[in-house]
């Protein structure tokens, strides 16, 4: 298989890079200077690309490989793929479910706790040597509060499964109502933001998706509620969010995902009432091996003429 | 005189203090030094028609903030630094029908304390600790104590839980690296541990303990614990001692009581057998943790990471571990919502009402 050409966009990470290089002929793209020329120059060996939250393959891209078959994506998310483009050609496309729900949920609920007990800013607090003035305030009980969940996927359904374990009650918005769950269906993110104390966003992001949290829905939420974004930053009407928490429309927001990452709007850096992550959604060591495995296992699957493991299209 | 509990909180006190509550009607020197039958007569009288007499016990910079709103109604509380008589007076004259104290914060309780109030057959705890509160003298004085009961459990659980996630997945160290505007050009940022499948080793499996367990349960975690006495009632496997449960264990989370027998149980042998991938969450008290060997192993990487709300000598936190990434740092505040103090202010009150109806207390502390 060593004849086999993947190309790797953007570094991910140094295990998969690893892995496929004893595999493949890896083509690591961000260290040429002309990309496009590099492209075109080896376009006839071409036969894989590697995707992720950040990169996938447009619909320019997939022209500019003609032997392109299989893109695995380092990512449970694939709004980087021309996904119908792929159909249309034969390229089959595999992602990473459920080896990171646990993470992401974990951090979801961390957001959630970091945002309401105001934990960055007592570290901030002792580590400025203001401790010694006077104590900190008192910050809101997490406990007890009422969930929304945006998405009761994989993700949505381990978000749930811990905020139960904290006394919450948990309501959700989807597609369509789980008839397997006893928590409470919303038909519309509206009713459920202005329903519940802590909004979560776990769906995946689509066209119907973009936008899905706008001015409306950030006011429905409130001054006392919370946002946790650990889906795309482009689930969030950005600019929005942030006039809303610089006026006092929202109560707290917990964000591991921006729409034009990694850039964040400046306005957030000084809010106590808001803690940022650099999508760190599924970055722990144990899951990135566990992720980048399974890429490394669709692909030989693929190349060995054997079912994908985790196939999209 | 109304006093406005400030900051962002959503409980907001304002009352109005009434003199009599804080001030007594001293009866004259020379009627009390003549012990004239009707000034007794007059006194029994007046008593009888009064509230039960709580005693605010407290340190002079202490305040009895979130209890005396929701106490007033219901009892005559003497408070010995709002009196004009020097406060040895003050106790002198009250002692006899000082049958219960309230704690305010963590003002000590000492059997010097205890020694002038010879009628005192109640102290009524008010935080989630009682290490200031000297419970061998309560228990030769046959005295009772009651404790915080469940007020506080779930606020100190969810705070122990986000002080984990935080080490773990670096959540306040990611937090500064996208404020500090760096994230676009180093791109980069350390991956974090995961939380699923850790093994948790719990240092007191109390009201806290337990509800951290049931929260760490939801993520996949694996409980272990180590406590006085094993729990029968309780599935999650039972260390009889600290360095046992540390051997077996990827995360330790103190939050036992602070005695003389706990006094620095997280010590250089437990920290060993933690190893050099171990977390130390400590929402207990800051000597359960011996803390200069603590900022030593971490210094050293010889443990790997800890989350701290307490600490030996508050407010003062040693400035090694200010520079490390893999400490978070918390200013004693696990306890601490308006949530919270609500439930405590209503399990104060009804501890106390039981105690004059002669009916059980709710959270009595067992006095060993």
């Amino acid at each position: 298989m060593e004849s086999i050409g993947v190309l790797l966009p953007i570094p991910m990470n140094t295990y998969l890079e690893q892995e496929l290089e004893k595999r493949f002929n890896l083509f690591k793209l961000w260290k040429v200077p002309q990309k496009t020329q590099f492209i075109k120059d080896h376009a006839d060996s071409i036969r894989a690309v590697i995707g992720n939250a950040s990169s996938g393959a447009d619909a320019e891209l997939i022209d500019a490989l003609p032997k392109l078959e299989i893109l695995a994506s380092f990512s449970v998310g694939l709004d980087r793929v021309d996904l119908k483009k792929c159909r249309e050609k034969g390229i089959r496309v595999t992602n990473t479910p459920d080896v990171l729900t646990e993470d992401v949920a974990d951090l979801a609920i961390g957001l959630m706790l970091a945002v309401l007990r105001r934990l960055c800013e007592c570290d901030r607090y002792v580590r400025s040597g203001n401790w010694k003035d006077g104590d900190y305030k008192l910050t809101t009980k997490c406990s007890g509060k009422s969930i929304g969940i945006v998405g009761l996927g994989r993700i949505g359904s381990a978000i749930a499964k811990r905020a139960e374990a904290f006394g919450c009650k948990i309501s959700y918005f989807s597609k369509s109502e789980k008839t397997h769950t006893n928590y409470k269906y919303y038909s519309n993110i509206m009713d459920l933001a202005t329903n519940c104390e802590v909004l979560f966003i776990s769906c995946s992001l689509t066209e119907e998706t973009r936008h899905i949290v706008n001015r409306e829905v950030i006011n429905a939420i409130g001054p006392k509620g919370i946002l946790i974004n650990i889906g795309r930053g482009p689930h969030i009407e950005e600019q929005e969010l942030v006039s809303a928490l610089m006026e006092g429309r929202l109560g707290g927001a917990g964000l591991d995902v921006f729409e034009k990452e990694p850039e964040v709007p400046e306005q957030l850096f000084e809010l106590e009432n808001v803690v940022l992550a650099p999508h760190v959604g599924s970055d722990t060591v144990e899951t990135c091996q566990a992720m980048a495995d399974l890429v490394i296992r669709n692909l030989e699957a693929y190349f060995q003429n054997k079912p994908l493991l985790t196939p999209v299209v | 005189m109304h006093i406005k509990y400030i900051g962002d909180c959503q409980l907001f006190l304002a009352f109005q203090v009434k003199a009599e509550l804080l001030f007594i009607n001293l009866p004259s020197r020379e009627s009390e030094a003549m012990g004239s039958q009707t000034n007794q007569q007059n006194q029994t009288e007046t008593e009888a028609e009064q509230l039960p007499c709580v005693l605010v016990h407290r340190s002079p910079s202490i305040e009895l903030h979130f209890l005396t709103n929701t106490l007033a109604p219901h009892f005559r509380l003497l408070d010995p630094h709002k009196s004009s008589i020097p406060i040895d007076s003050f106790l002198s004259l009250h002692a006899p029908s000082i049958r219960a104290l309230v704690v305010a914060g963590l003002s000590p309780v000492t059997a010097e304390t205890l020694r002038r109030l010879p009628s005192l057959e109640l102290v009524v705890g008010t935080s989630a600790g009682l290490d200031h509160v000297d419970l061998s003298a309560c228990r030769l004085g046959g005295i009772a104590v009651t404790g915080a009961g469940n007020a506080f459990a779930e606020d100190v659980a969810d705070y122990a839980v986000a002080l984990l996630i935080d080490v773990l997945r670096r959540l306040s160290a990611g937090h500064r690296f996208v404020r500090s505007g760096i994230w676009p050009v180093k791109g980069e940022f350390p991956l974090g541990s995961k939380l699923g499948g850790k093994r948790i080793g719990i240092v007191g499996l109390g009201h806290i303990g337990s509800e951290v367990a049931k929260r760490l349960m939801a993520f996949g975690c694996n409980i272990a614990y180590t406590s006085r006495n094993k729990k029968p009632s309780v599935s999650y496997a039972y260390h009889e001692n600290v360095c046992d449960l540390a051997t077996e264990s990827d995360v330790l989370i103190v939050c036992c009581a602070l005695t003389p027998a706990t006094h620095h149980i997280i010590n250089k042998d437990v920290m060993k057998a933690l190893g050099k991938d171990g977390v130390i969450i400590n929402v207990g008290r800051g000597a359960l943790v011996d803390e200069k060997q603590l900022v030593e192993s971490l210094t050293k990487g010889e443990i790997g990471g800890a989350g701290l709300d307490v600490f030996e000598n508050e407010p003062d936190v040693p400035k090694e571990l200010f520079d490390l990434e893999n400490v978070v740092l918390s200013p004693h505040r696990a306890v601490l919502t308006p949530q919270s103090i609500q439930s405590l202010q209503q399990l104060v009150l009804a501890n106390l009402k039981a105690f004059f109806a002669n009916k059980p207390l709710l959270s009595p502390v067992q006095l060993e």
